[in-house]
Formats: structure tokens, C-alpha cells, sequence
């Protein structure tokens, strides 16, 4: 079971605000980490993934609860 | 003989195709370049969502600012610009930075702008003030044409400081030659 490392959170932010968020928090972390980023904007259904493919880190969970989304990425 | 020749030819050709597909390679860049031509806060916003987007997601981006888009590069505090009547005259209609940048349409004397800007504070979406300072925070180049602020009287000191050098419409073509995704907005 792999640990997370990190938890972005990023609740109550709406575009571009998670994605520059994760991506500060994720300059400092080291490759093959593993972030988790809460949000509430439901742009980031559509735009984690698409991040995940430009950036090149690995999305390797979505899930929605209680109107929080959270994903689970692995630094490159 | 013949076989060796062939080997010879084969080799010519893989060459000129690695050659190509490395020319393709740099040709298209990770890379987004955008001309910001208009000034209006509705269409600066969208450019630098986009830039700070790219930039989030490790893309290489650089905005070359124009003509109106220019003002948006104005410091904050700076009111008048400009090194004539006629310049001077341009800037009081058209002030800069985005803190006080028009609506394309609904401005209504500054009432769309405050209400698009406590929208987006109710939303928590970043203002263009702010989207600026992430962008270059987050390396976005931000780059001014020479020619416009030549033309608006517009000097160094007032634009925001963490500029790139002013430059020219070649090597703005450059920029976007290079660039998987070009933008004129």
C-alpha cells in the first residue's frame, strides 16, 4: 500500500486555483511521490485528467464524496 | 557491391528522417505562445488562466503583450502615461493594469467590472491582478512589444517589474514558430 506523501488541499478554489495549487506543492516533492488534492470545483472532473496527460504525472485515483472530489497523482 | 551501395542509401535515408523528425520535434514544442493584443479585462482574464494553466501543467509559456494588451503590464499604481498630449490623452481613456481594466461589453462605467470582480471573489477564481503575479511567480514569460510601448510612450519603469525584455513582431513569430500551441487573443 502506498503512502501519501502530501495533501494538496484546494477545497473552495475554482480554476485555475487548484491546478496552480498542486502544482507549487508538487515542486517540492520528490519523484514517484504520491499527492492527494481535495477540491470542490467540479472543473476538476474534466481538468485533473487533462493536467495529469500535459504534465506528464500519473492520476491514479478519482473519487467524489460529499461534494469534495479527491484524486490521487504520482509525481513524474 | 550493389548490397553495399543500398546499405549506404538506406543509411542516407534514416538519417534524413531522424533529421526530420528532430526538426518536427523542435518545431513543436511543449510550449504555449500567446499574443495578447486586447486590453479588456475579459479577454486578459481568459490569457492568463491559460498561461497559468500551461504553466501548472509544465508547459513552457511566454505571452507577448500588444497594441491594448500592453496595458495590462502597467503598474498598478501608475495613472498617467505617455509622452505627449496624444499619448497621454490615450492613457486617461484607456487606463492600465488589470485592477482597473473595461468589459468588452456591460462595462456600464465600471459597475461590470466590480461586479465581475466580486463574482469571482465570492467564487474564489483568482482576478487577473492576481493571475498576473501567479504567472510570473510560476515563470510565464511576459514579454512587451517594443513598438507599442514606443508608441503609447510607455517605458520601463512604468511596467511591472520580472518583464522579459521588449521585443519585436520576428521574434514574437519566433516564439509562436517554436510553440505547439499559438494564441491570439
Amino acid at each position: 500500500m502506498a503512502v501519501i506523501t502530501r495533501t494538496v488541499d484546494a477545497r473552495g478554489q475554482s480554476c485555475p486555483g487548484p491546478l496552480v495549487t498542486l502544482a507549487r506543492q508538487l515542486k517540492e516533492a520528490q519523484a514517484g511521490d504520491l499527492l492527494e488534492l481535495l477540491a470542490t470545483d467540479p472543473g476538476s472532473r474534466s481538468d485533473v485528467p487533462s493536467w495529469a496527460e500535459l504534465s506528464g504525472n500519473e492520476l491514479l485515483e478519482a473519487a467524489e464524496g460529499n461534494g469534495v472530489f479527491r484524486y490521487v497523482i504520482r509525481k513524474r | 557491391m550493389s548490397e553495399r551501395e543500398m546499405t549506404n542509401t538506406e543509411r542516407e535515408l534514416a538519417e534524413v528522417v531522424s533529421a526530420a523528425a528532430e526538426e518536427r520535434g523542435r518545431s513543436k514544442r511543449d510550449k504555449l505562445a500567446i499574443i495578447a493584443w486586447d486590453g479588456h479585462l475579459d479577454r486578459i482574464w481568459p490569457t492568463l488562466i491559460l498561461s497559468t494553466t500551461a504553466a501548472a501543467s509544465g508547459m513552457e509559456v511566454s505571452v507577448f503583450f500588444t497594441f491594448w494588451g500592453l496595458f495590462a503590464l502597467v503598474r498598478p499604481g501608475v495613472r498617467i502615461t505617455g509622452k505627449d498630449w496624444m499619448t497621454k490623452a490615450l492613457s486617461v481613456m484607456n487606463p492600465g493594469s488589470p485592477g482597473r481594466a473595461k468589459l468588452s461589453r456591460y462595462n456600464f462605467a465600471g459597475a461590470g467590472p466590480w461586479m465581475l470582480g466580486k463574482l469571482a471573489k465570492d467564487y474564489k477564481t483568482p482576478h487577473p491582478s492576481e493571475l498576473l503575479e501567479m504567472a510570473r511567480d510560476m515563470g510565464v514569460r511576459l514579454i512587451p512589444c517594443q513598438m507599442t510601448m514606443d508608441l503609447m510612450g510607455l517605458t520601463k519603469e512604468d511596467l511591472l517589474d520580472g518583464l522579459e525584455e521588449p521585443i519585436g513582431a520576428a521574434t514574437a513569430l519566433l516564439e509562436m514558430k517554436e510553440a505547439a500551441i499559438q494564441l491570439f487573443i
